[in-house]
């Protein structure tokens, strides 16, 4: 199935998931679909040693609905989403089939991803982290080990939708200018669409001497035009109503 | 003790490929026979260390047994969070190293005295506290993680502490109470971590010469039920640590106890007065040791 036609099926259960269960961070999830589709379609496979962590847990909906689609578990499980005695809390979970690490404080992905890579150069590890996240100083202690010691199978995904929990970044804590700041640290940086299948594929595949920092410009709640870039959708549940608006838009 | 402890680990490097050494820029004339031995099993991180804690949980998931190594609260403390959700919580298998027990850097202030770490790390479900009395019980902690993985929190004094033989070993079996001096069957000083000379020179004085003295080198919250056993058999008992009570040993020992009214049970610790007041550990140990 080609990666358009899956993100429909991810947003969908996303969308109705979160309506049901009334779970925040519906515009977080939609913001990285596209880039999880990628990653596990092309590079963190059943029969590969590859890895992914999730560092922005809040964000495992989407995860595990990748997870589901690509059947690292049945849909009866993924429905148990956020209910009681069910494995998918609503941070990632290395309770569930296909998750390593749990998260959902922040900072905490990027130095566990830099361990595996230190002692495991042959397999390549995928990090993802969020925007805000970013302000966290354990990601610069990890960024400054992973530079200095050039691990280049470890490739880090930054989910750049400018917005996060209270604000927009830039009014926060601006990151820019991200792309020096990285250069400077040792990487190498690129900057790309996040929501563009072809140039995921490519740039996340790409080998690089340097450890590999790409930055995908994302839209927050990206695919359903009410809810993109607005703060509110960090928070609130769509109702029936803003379900099928959003789900006949997709 | 940390030379000792850099010893078991360099010998046990020799066969085990899967022990890993991680050190927070510290361990100055002591860690570098490791690293020049075994430059692929260490790693000096730098100074950071939330990030020390999360790539020991990164190395533990490919299969390592990693030794994080730093001093008193720095690797504990400062990277409570990263040891609660990364490592405890994820039950892998690393040994926080603190060097530095209680005062024993007593004239370098708060910063470098471990007062509360006890009560940190005995709140997380999967830890196991190894706080060695003397070089033997380093050696037992030590053989008791290579055979046991899963979360440990190794402290440490700095100094080495007198050896206390007793010729227990025979009837001794690390995690359970150890006969240090026998006196009568229901009256105990329990011991953990180096204050086993405080207990015997406080059992050489009239109000404790009763007092059997004992040393409990491990501890956790999943040893309350085999260690409420073992001390059932006392009316009284005494404990000492070198570190505050609230949050302490003497509370664990309390909580083990339970609503248990046959035990009487009193503790010598640290008094938070302690906090910000300068001298070396002697001075400070005399001043400020409380018996409640």
């Amino acid at each position: 199935m080609i990666e358009s036609n899956i993100q429909k099926i991810i947003r969908k259960e996303i969308l109705t998931i979160t309506n049901k269960t009334k779970s925040p961070h519906i515009a977080s999830n939609l913001s990285i679909v596209d880039i999880l589709v990628v990653i596990y379609k092309y590079f963190v496979k059943k029969n590969n040693k590859n890895k992914f962590i999730l560092s922005k847990g809040h964000a495992c909906l989407s995860l595990y609905c990748v997870l589901h689609f690509f059947n690292y578990f049945s849909k009866k499980t993924l429905y148990t989403f956020s209910k009681n005695k069910s494995k998918l809390m609503s941070h990632a979970s290395h309770k569930v089939p296909g998750v390593i690490f749990s998260t959902g404080s922040l900072g905490h992905g990027l130095p566990f991803a830099a361990g595996k890579a230190y002692v495991n150069k042959k397999d390549n590890i995928y990090c993802l982290i969020s925007d805000g996240e970013i302000n966290e100083g354990s990601n610069w202690e990890a960024l400054m080990f992973i530079g200095h010691h050039k691990l280049n199978n470890i490739k880090i995904i930054l989910d750049y939708n400018k917005i996060q929990s209270l604000d927009f970044v830039k009014n926060v804590i601006d990151l820019e200018p991200l792309k020096k700041k990285l250069n400077s640290f040792g990487f190498y940086v690129s900057k790309i669409d996040g929501h563009n299948y072809k140039l995921l594929k490519s740039v996340i595949g790409k080998k690089t001497n340097k450890p590999h920092f790409i930055i995908t410009d994302t839209i927050k709640g990206k695919g359903v035009k009410f809810m993109e870039n607005s703060v509110l959708w960090h928070y609130k549940p769509p109702d029936n109503d803003q379900l099928n608006k959003a789900i006949k838009k997709l | 003790m940390r030379k000792k402890f850099i010893e078991i680990i360099y010998n046990k490097m020799k066969t085990n490929k899967k022990i890993f050494l991680i050190v927070g820029d510290l361990g100055f004339n002591l860690v570098e026979p490791i690293y020049k031995s075994y430059p692929k099993n260490f790693l000096n991180v730098g100074i950071a260390e939330q990030n020390m804690a999360g790539i020991a949980a990164g190395i533990a998931s490919e299969g390592y047994h990693v030794f994080i190594y730093s001093i008193a609260n720095f690797p504990t403390f400062r990277c409570a969070e990263q040891i609660r959700n990364d490592i405890d919580y994820h039950n892998l298998n690393v040994t926080i190293v603190s060097a530095g027990a209680g005062l024993s850097y007593g004239s370098l202030g708060y910063s470098h005295h471990a007062l509360q770490d006890y009560a940190l790390m005995r709140s997380f479900p999967n830890m196991e506290i190894i706080s060695p009395g003397d070089d033997n019980e380093l050696q037992d902690g030590l053989s008791y993680s290579f055979k046991n993985p899963g979360p440990k929190y190794l402290r440490l004094e700095k100094d080495n502490k007198k050896i206390f033989n007793y010729k227990w070993k025979k009837k001794y079996k690390f995690g359970g109470l150890r006969n240090i001096k026998f006196k009568s069957i229901n009256k105990a000083i329990i011991t953990t971590g180096p204050c086993i000379q405080k207990a015997v020179d406080l059992s050489n004085k009239k109000k404790f010469k009763e007092f059997s003295i004992y040393s409990l080198p491990i501890w956790s919250m999943k040893s309350k039920k085999k260690i409420k056993k073992q001390i059932s058999k006392f009316k009284k008992i005494l404990t000492i640590e070198n570190h505050l009570e609230d949050g302490g040993f003497s509370s664990w020992m309390r909580e083990v106890n339970g609503a248990n009214t046959n035990i009487q049970i009193s503790s010598m610790s640290l008094s938070s007065k302690v906090i910000g007041k300068v001298g070396s550990q002697d001075f400070l140990e005399n001043q400020y040791y409380k018996i409640r």
